[in-house]
């Protein structure tokens, strides 16, 4: 009884998404205080060995601790995914809530804009920003950040254009509330289910956009370690060391399956 | 008898409890005559309806008793044999004419649906040249265009005779029309009446109107069915049903009427 | 036709602005032509001059006016690195990113249309379930990631290609496309995964709309209902994915570029970016912006076929 009230409360995929981002958010945790092995000492005795007790995941070709490179790895791409979405966000709640809310040309002039940038895909618009201002971890943080801010802006300025037309919000200019106070405390909070939704799908585009880049090379370089980078130097070797291509593909993996099962649970 | 209902009895199972929605309801339906079902919400008139027009779900829920249609039974027919029926023999009109049509076809095209289905012989012209009488036949305004245009290029109560046209398409022995007036103003709401009225005199088509507007069945209808909770409270000729209630639910409903006759 | 009107207006004042935003982008970063021609130690005075030569000193709209004109007659500049005309690198390129693109294209719509509505007619069955569960994992790989796996299964372990060993159209088209097919699937898939999920919940949405139970109340069957009437109103938000797809596409076939060694677009573009070569930078950004558009704007107008209430309504 007990259990069969569990499962209607939390379907299946929730619960199996829940424990996959608890564990890599345990993995990454620990990656701030904590890896097996320093992520850039050299070893040219056991360059690409394969997975064993010692080397969870295996050595790399110079013979670095696959498993510490994975979680330092995991630790950027999450923090980078982390930041572009706070940026995205945070742009976007502004721009999407005061053009929702006062229409107007301010209202078209902004939109036209992110309808340019919107078209533009993200991948496209972080290289643009990187030729101009060089590759690194922040200047990727950036680039996607902006990229992601008309996504967000779109979403929340038709909240608001649903919300600032209801009658309790009619009812609250009447009694001379203030702009400000019914843009952020009457209208915003009642955009969250929809906000922290396109947050998730917003942070799963983060994180494969980032591992997108530092494959290409262009986002946190070496010998710092990130997921996309070590693909890329994996394929190499992918004939007689897959499991270098195999850890960190599945690390991605985890982290956007358990997020996306989290957000269909949540919906749901 | 067109219709005949036997001790029908509806029951959801879709939920933890099973849910009664109809139960033990008999009455029957001669043709040509125009019947009534009246209640609140939640009395079991709109399943009933469903029932008779094949469109309960298939999962879930528990059905018993007759449904005979010209004899046929329809409760627990297979679903080719009830499409047979549907459309050519039976049409039904609904709630909501603003959702009821397909928004991305053109009118003449679901007019005409029911034709393509029971009439395949029928050659493209002919198909055309009926639709546009019926578009005419439920007094649309210059039904040739109508029946080029969107549902969306429509107003509530034009949708309305839409979806009675093409219901009336094949020239069904029986026309559901399930709460066909609630959704739409109360000068169109007459109109429709009044062409339901005019339809069931000129076609010799039988009319089911389930409605919880008593005015309006009053208005309409030869005979009167009162249901409540799933439950048939009361049959009898609409006169029997105004005059002379047995029923102290029928009563209340009636008194329920907003009535300008009372004030003046 | 004033909705067509409209959305090409439209689409030509964003042309306009994307190439302007990325005109100015290039502009206002440190290093020009002339600093690339002569290199960073060089007297200020041959510098300057070379500038009034090439008419760098001349007001930023008159350039960039100047600039776009040439760029819509196929003139797209110089590159610093190779001193080429941008054009000649880019023209041999392009096909072969463009037909991964389109190749990716409809391998996806090909499997998800089928799929996306088979799981929808069987919505809660065991293949349906089954077919949820492999889109929510294919849906959360990064699909260079999925043309490394490709390469080790179908290039390493059966052997069907041979990794790396891109042939250009030019020399032999079959073998071209017998090489670019694993990495188009490595695109498709993800993307069949999205619009699956998309189109099946669309189905099972309308699905549940009045209209539905109007077209079974005349004697339709389920697949009449499905294919004449649920189908055309589930694709319209299908559409509109599979617009912002091709464009993804595009883009994504740079990355993949890189997996399968494939020299295209990406290619030129990534080396540029290293090397600082910004005229073939601009030029490469501008043309895929200008793809995107073009596609989003034949989105709008097959949505405006498809969907009539969008032609009379305001917006």
């Amino acid at each position: 009884m007990l259990m069969k009230s569990f499962r209607k409360k939390y379907p299946p995929n929730f619960v199996i998404g829940a424990v996959i981002t608890v564990v890599m958010l345990l993995l990454i945790l620990m990656s701030f205080f904590y890896t097996p092995y320093d992520i850039t000492k050299m070893d040219s005795a056991s360059k690409l060995a394969a997975p064993s007790f010692r080397h969870l995941m295996g050595c790399d070709n110079f013979g670095r601790d696959i498993f510490s490179r994975v979680l330092k790895g995991m630790e950027n791409t999450f923090v980078i995914a982390f930041l572009t979405v706070v940026i995205g966000t945070a742009g976007g709640v502004l721009i999407g809530a005061f053009t929702g809310y006062f229409g107007g040309w301010l209202d078209e002039v902004l939109m036209r804009i992110i309808d340019v940038v919107f078209a533009f895909p993200s991948i496209l618009l972080a290289l643009v920003f990187v030729s101009i201002f060089g590759t690194g971890r922040y200047n990727v943080v950036a680039a996607l950040g902006v990229a992601f801010i008309p996504s967000f802006a779109r979403i929340v300025r038709s909240e608001f254009i649903k919300y600032r037309e209801m009658d309790y919000v009619k009812s609250a200019q009447l009694a001379g509330v203030g702009r400000l106070r019914i843009i952020f405390v009457h209208i915003l909070p009642n955009t969250f289910t929809v906000l922290m939704s396109s947050i998730m799908i917003g942070f799963n585009n983060a994180v494969l956009a980032e591992a997108g880049m530092s494959y290409l090379g262009i986002g946190v370089q070496p010998p710092d370690a990130s997921l996309g980078s070590m693909l890329s130097e994996s394929q190499t070797y992918l004939f007689s060391a897959p499991w270098y291509a195999v850890f960190p593909g599945l690390m991605i993996i985890l982290l956007v399956l358990g997020f996306s099962l989290l957000a269909d649970g949540i919906k749901a | 008898m067109l219709l005949e209902i036997k001790d029908l009895s509806i029951e959801f199972h879709d939920h933890d409890v099973p849910e009664r929605v109809v139960h033990d309801v008999s009455f029957s339906l001669a043709e040509g005559e125009i019947l009534g079902i009246v209640g609140e919400s939640g009395s079991g008139k709109s399943m009933t309806a469903m029932a008779i027009a094949g469109l309960l779900k298939r999962h879930d829920v528990e059905k018993k008793g007759t449904i005979l249609f010209e004899g046929t039974e329809l409760l627990h027919a297979s679903r080719a044999q009830l499409r047979k029926v549907q459309g050519n023999d039976i049409g039904i009109i609904f709630q909501e004419p603003m959702t009821s049509l397909n928004p991305v076809k053109r009118i003449g095209w679901q007019v005409e649906e029911s034709l393509r289905i029971h009439r395949p012989d029928m050659s493209k012209e002919e198909r055309r040249h009926r639709a546009i009488t019926a578009l005419s036949d439920v007094e649309l305004p210059n039904p040739e265009q109508v029946y080029k245009k969107y549902p969306h290029e429509l107003s509530g109560g034009m949708r309305q005779r839409v979806m009675i046209a093409s219901a009336m398409i094949c020239e069904p022995k029986l026309l559901i029309a399930d709460e066909p007036t609630t959704a739409l103003d109360v000068t169109i709401q007459l109109q429709i009446v009044k062409l339901l009225q005019r339809l069931n005199k000129e076609k010799k088509m039988a009319v089911l109107f389930i409605s919880h507007d008593l005015s309006l069945v009053k208005r309409l209808c030869d005979r009167i069915i009162v249901m409540h909770n799933g439950d048939l409270v009361e049959q009898g000729s609409a006169q029997e049903i105004f005059e002379n209630p047995k029923e102290c639910y029928t009563k209340e409903l009636i008194d329920a009427i907003p009535r300008l006759e009372k004030l003046v | 036709m004033k909705y067509g009107l409209k959305k090409f207006v439209t689409m030509l004042i964003t042309i306009l602005c994307i190439s302007f935003l990325v005109y100015l982008a290039f502009d206002v970063i440190p290093g020009d032509a002339a600093l690339a021609a002569l290199g960073t130690d060089v007297e200020p005075e041959r510098l300057a001059a070379l500038r009034e030569e090439m008419g760098l000193n001349r007001p930023f709209l008159e350039r960039y006016f100047d600039w776009l004109l040439s760029f819509v007659t196929g003139d797209f500049g110089t590159s610093y690195k190779y001193n080429l005309p941008v054009a000649d690198m880019i023209v041999s390129k392009l096909p072969v990113t463009v037909i991964m693109a389109l190749i990716s294209f409809i391998i996806m719509t090909a499997v998800s249309l089928p799929v996306g509505i088979y799981t929808a007619k069987h919505s809660g069955g065991r293949i349906d379930r089954v077919i949820t569960v492999v889109n929510q994992i294919m849906m959360s790989v990064p699909h260079f990631f999925m043309g490394i796996i490709i390469t080790y299964v179908f290039g390493m372990v059966f052997k069907l290609f041979t990794p790396g060993g891109f042939v250009s159209y030019e020399t032999d088209i079959a073998g071209f496309l017998s090489y670019i097919i694993f990495p188009c699937i490595a695109i498709a898939l993800p993307k069949i995964a999205m619009s699956v999920k998309l189109l099946r919940g669309s189905c099972v949405g309308e699905a549940k709309k009045d209209y539905v139970r109007t077209a079974y109340s005349k004697g339709n069957n389920t697949n009449k209902v499905l294919y004449r009437h649920v189908l055309k109103n589930a694709m319209i938000p299908v559409i509109t994915l599979w617009g912002m797809m091709l464009a993804d596409m595009l883009v994504g076939s740079i990355v993949i570029e890189q997996v399968f060694n494939i020299p295209g677009i990406g290619r030129i573009l990534l080396t540029s970016i290293s090397y600082r070569d910004y005229p073939v930078v601009e030029a490469i950004i501008v043309l895929i912006a200008f793809v995107v558009v073009v596609t989003n704007f034949c989105v709008d107008i097959i949505y405006g076929i498809i969907d009539p209430r969008i032609n009379v309504g305001a917006e």
